[in-house]
């Protein structure tokens, strides 16, 4: 009798879990599809025409690489601050060296990722081996790299880069190759699916329903599709929005099937019992701000790219707008909890507040009060949704 | 008019699932000190904090009467109105302030809506003068040692109308001359007529300074009695002083070798020995009861050992009779070392991570294939080891935090029995725990040592250790102070050794 009464309440809290879990997702999804619907109403359908899609996701590009890797930061419990500068910084270096030394493109971009890792690795170092807060540790990063970028390039505009160059941040792919690669995606999530079923049945594991994972497969598949379809319409998949997808993927992987991914939610959740379990803490942190720093590099790249020039203001508050996106994503400040689908999404959606209010010819003023109302009210959401469930 | 400063008549405080006071009587004289004696967990703590208002009127039952009128506090400030003072382990003092500020932290000396420092500092020598303690007020709280600290808390409370003092285990971390000096100043109180209650394990203190005993058990009241009526034997075997229930399934089994050695073990931490010249042996499937009073330095011997201890180590550990160089906790894990820690919040679990995850934090490289974890795999590993803790949870992507007491523990167990140790710390596993989640933990227990996994069970619950032992160690200021095998150890014998009494007993040790 008494078994009973204990398994009915534990149905009841499962019912309750996968209800707040659905509702997390949920809520960031019925968001983008509400401001879709907002800024297309307004725009006369503007908004989701081809081109301007194509648009928003080159956009959105730059802030999506730096919230790829500030979610890593910040599930590690830590902060980047000094993003912007150092976006500004790799990008004045990457500029300095083509423009004014004439190496070729790729070698650029090499050295330029090497040095925002490296960069990374001093920020990294005062933030896990010296104790300093990431938080001073960074905003320190943040008056240093800005400093040595006016410093460098002598105040001036650094321009104009070579064509390959350019095409980084301002060349598309071709129809054909758009939905080749779109067919590759959707063939290999399925044989991702069939395998893991595989598995799942060998070891004697529940499945989960094969309407629900093939449903989904053919959710995805169709979404795929569509936005494909309309990039097509117009020049095609902008090269920055597939550096964006193909970050996201092999960051996904890094935090999902790798030791250090582990470690880092581990360590974000819970520092003194990540390191009782024999997680080295200061190694993982310093590896994930020389992995922002790399990342960081790589923004610095685009956006260079898209300018086709380097400014002393290039990147000038991107950290803010990395760390929304992060947030408005459900990653939480407190470390241990955030996924960087969530980031991309709340990068979406600030880019499109961006790009929506533009095009509405809604004076400049008004984005940063809009999003900073959104920045709060997702947090907001987030807490008393946590505390109805506590 | 009554001779009773106080009076608690049939309290009863209960906590969901523990009933911590069962009809507790307490009657303090005036202007005498009573010593409130009993094991951890017996129910001291909880009586003053119904005293104090910290437990609030209404959340317990009973009467308390203070010098012999009825009354109810609602508050801490209520109580303090009414000249209770509550001095903890734990100071509340502000570091960076000054002595004189952190005496008159709820009374500034104002003088036209600014703080009047010369008066503040003079009122602040006053009282400093008064308890003996030569120091400038004007120091901030962080450069004087704790004991010092201790001393500035009494004369904190002593500022304040004050009929009752109550001190919760005041000498733990005084020096020799500042617990000298607190006894003169507990001594001086008396003969100005305050009533003082004084919580503590070291029995010799309480022989010294106290009039009377009230001894506590499991939340009720053994006996009330004069000092002069007492020896530190008979207050111990009224603190110890019950059957062992048969809560124990303990089964003689076959023991092995020596897994773990340890031998000249001394952790110094800046300028203070920790861990003073510790020697001991576990073989295979022995279970090993660590015994002693809290700070005795049985978790910082075991955390040491397993890497997690901050302070210079010296001596030797040998597993299975190699000798092992553990600076971190993975070097342990290397070496076939688990630890459970006593705080599974702070230092076990990740909370806000689910089960699965949780349960292979520590022995991920089981569940990896080709450098990557193979999440089916790790499901697969996390289901067989909690369903053999029988872990009670809807399914395993459950966070931790929404588990209970017990089932959390079960889940870090479940965490270092993955990584199949040849050494099984547990640290205090049963704390907090329901009876049957406990009688399930022991049974765990008993099977791993079955298996051969040596065993190190630290509790301040003596039956526990007594009921689940192969042998029993007692730790007592840093130091190993004897062991006796399970035949032979008592808790009596136990409860002297760890008090530092009964001379004999140390020459047991080996």
């Amino acid at each position: 009798m008494q078994n009973q009464t204990s398994t009915n309440i534990q149905d009841v809290k499962e019912k309750k879990i996968s209800f707040k879990f659905d509702l997390q997702a949920y809520t960031l999804a019925i968001a983008l599809v509400l401001i879709a619907a907002i800024f297309t109403f307004f725009t006369d359908g503007e908004f989701l025409s081809s081109r301007n899609l194509s648009n928003l996701f080159t956009q959105m590009s730059v802030i999506a690489v730096l919230a790829i890797g500030m979610t890593l930061v910040i599930v590690a419990g830590h902060i980047d601050l000094s993003v912007g500068s150092l976006v500004g910084l790799t990008g004045g270096i990457a500029a300095i060296l083509q423009v004014w030394y004439g190496w070729n493109t790729i070698s650029v971009f090499v050295v330029t990722i090497i040095i925002g890792a490296i960069f990374g690795l001093w920020q990294g170092w005062w933030v896990a081996y010296r104790g300093v807060p990431a938080f001073i540790a960074t905003l320190g990063g943040m008056l240093i790299f800005r400093g040595m970028l006016i410093g460098i390039s002598q105040g001036q505009t650094v321009a104009p880069l070579e064509g390959g160059f350019r095409q980084l941040g301002n060349s598309y792919l071709p129809y054909s190759i758009g939905y080749i690669l779109a067919i590759i995606g959707i063939i290999s999530l399925l044989y991702y699916t069939i395998r893991n079923r595989q598995k799942r049945s060998k070891l004697g594991l529940e499945l989960t329903s094969g309407v629900m994972d093939y449903g989904k497969i053919t959710i995805y598949s169709l979404f795929i599709m569509v936005i494909v379809y309309m990039l097509n319409r117009y020049l095609g998949i902008p090269v920055p929005m597939l550096i964006v997808v193909a970050l996201a993927g092999i960051f996904i992987f890094i935090s999902s099937k790798t030791s250090f991914g582990r470690s880092v939610y581990a360590i974000g959740g819970n520092e003194e019992a990540a390191a009782l379990s024999g997680i080295n803490i200061k190694r993982n942190v310093l590896t994930v701000f020389i992995l922002m720093g790399a990342l960081t590099a790589i923004a610095g790249l685009v956006l260079t790219s898209r300018l086709n020039a380097a400014t002393v203001n290039a990147g000038d508050m991107y950290e803010l707008d990395a760390i929304a996106a992060c947030v408005i994503g459900g990653t939480s400040l407190m470390g241990g909890k955030g996924k960087i689908v969530g980031s991309l999404i709340g990068a979406l959606i600030m880019a499109s507040i961006d790009n929506g209010m533009s095009m509405m010819n809604i004076e400049t003023f008004w984005q940063f009060i809009v999003k900073g109302l959104i920045l709060i009210l997702a947090v907001w959401v987030d807490i008393s949704s946590k505390r109805r469930a506590a | 008019m009554s001779d009773y400063a106080l009076q608690m008549k049939e309290i009863t405080k209960e906590f969901p699932g523990v009933r911590a006071l069962d009809n507790v009587t307490f009657s303090v004289h005036k202007g005498e000190i009573h010593a409130l004696c009993g094991e951890n967990g017996a129910g001291k703590s909880t009586l003053m904090k119904v005293l104090s208002g910290v437990h609030p009127y209404g959340s317990y039952s009973g009467d308390i009467y203070v010098d012999g009128d009825r009354v109810a506090f609602h508050s801490i400030k209520e109580s303090q109105e009414a000249g209770i003072s509550i001095i903890y382990q734990e100071l509340a003092l502000i570091e960076e302030m000054s002595v004189a500020e952190n005496l008159f932290l709820s009374h500034d000396f104002m003088k036209k809506g600014l703080i009047d420092y010369n008066q503040l500092y003079a009122e602040a020598q006053k009282w400093l003068g008064y308890i003996g303690l030569n120091i400038d007020p004007r120091i901030p709280i962080s450069k004087l040692s704790v004991g010092k600290q201790q001393l500035v808390e009494i004369a904190k409370s002593l500022t304040k109308h004050i009929d009752i003092l109550i001190l919760d285990e005041p000498t733990a971390s005084l020096t020799e001359s500042d617990v000298e000096l607190l006894m003169d100043i507990l001594r001086d109180l008396k003969s100005k007529g305050v009533t003082c209650i004084y919580i503590s394990h070291k029995l010799g203190e309480v022989m010294e300074i106290a009039d009377s005993v009230t001894v506590l058990r499991d939340g009720q009241t053994v006996s009330t009695d004069p000092i002069d009526e007492l020896t530190e034997e008979k207050i111990v075997t009224k603190m110890v002083g019950r059957e062992l229930t048969h809560l124990f399934p303990y089964e003689p089994r076959n023991i092995g070798e020596n897994i773990l050695e340890v031998k000249n073990y001394t952790v110094t931490d800046r300028d203070k020995t920790v861990i003073n010249d510790a020697a001991f042996t576990l073989k295979k499937g022995e279970i090993l009861g660590i015994s002693g009073l809290i700070g005795a330095g049985r978790t910082e011997l075991f955390t040491s050992l397993f890497g997690g201890l901050e302070g210079k180590k010296e001596g030797t550990v040998l597993i299975d009779g190699k000798e092992v160089n553990i600076k971190r906790p993975a070097d342990a894990i290397e070496a076939g070392i688990a630890y459970v820690s006593e705080d599974r919040k702070r230092f076990g679990l990740v909370m806000g991570m689910d089960i699965q995850k949780n349960t292979t934090l520590a022995a991920l490289n089981k569940v990896m294939k080709n450098q990557l974890i193979d999440s089916n795999l790790e499901l697969k590993k996390a289901e067989e080891i909690t369903k053999r803790m029988k872990l009670k949870a809807p399914n395993l992507e459950v966070a931790v935090e929404q588990l209970s007491g017990g089932n959390q523990q079960k889940v870090v167990l479940s965490k270092w029995i993955l990584n199949e140790p040849k050494v099984l710390i547990l640290d205090e596993p049963t704390r907090g725990i329901d009876v049957g989640a406990k009688f399930e933990i022991y049974k765990i227990i008993n099977e791993l040592a079955e298996e051969g996994v040596g065993i190190v069970l630290i509790s301040s619950e003596l039956p526990e250790v007594l009921g689940m032992s192969d042998r029993i160690l007692v730790m007592s200021e840093g130091q190993v102070a004897g062991e006796y095998p399970r035949h032979e150890a008592s808790q009596e014998k136990i409860m002297s050794l760890a008090t530092g009494g009964n001379e004999d007993a140390k020459s047991n040790v080996y």
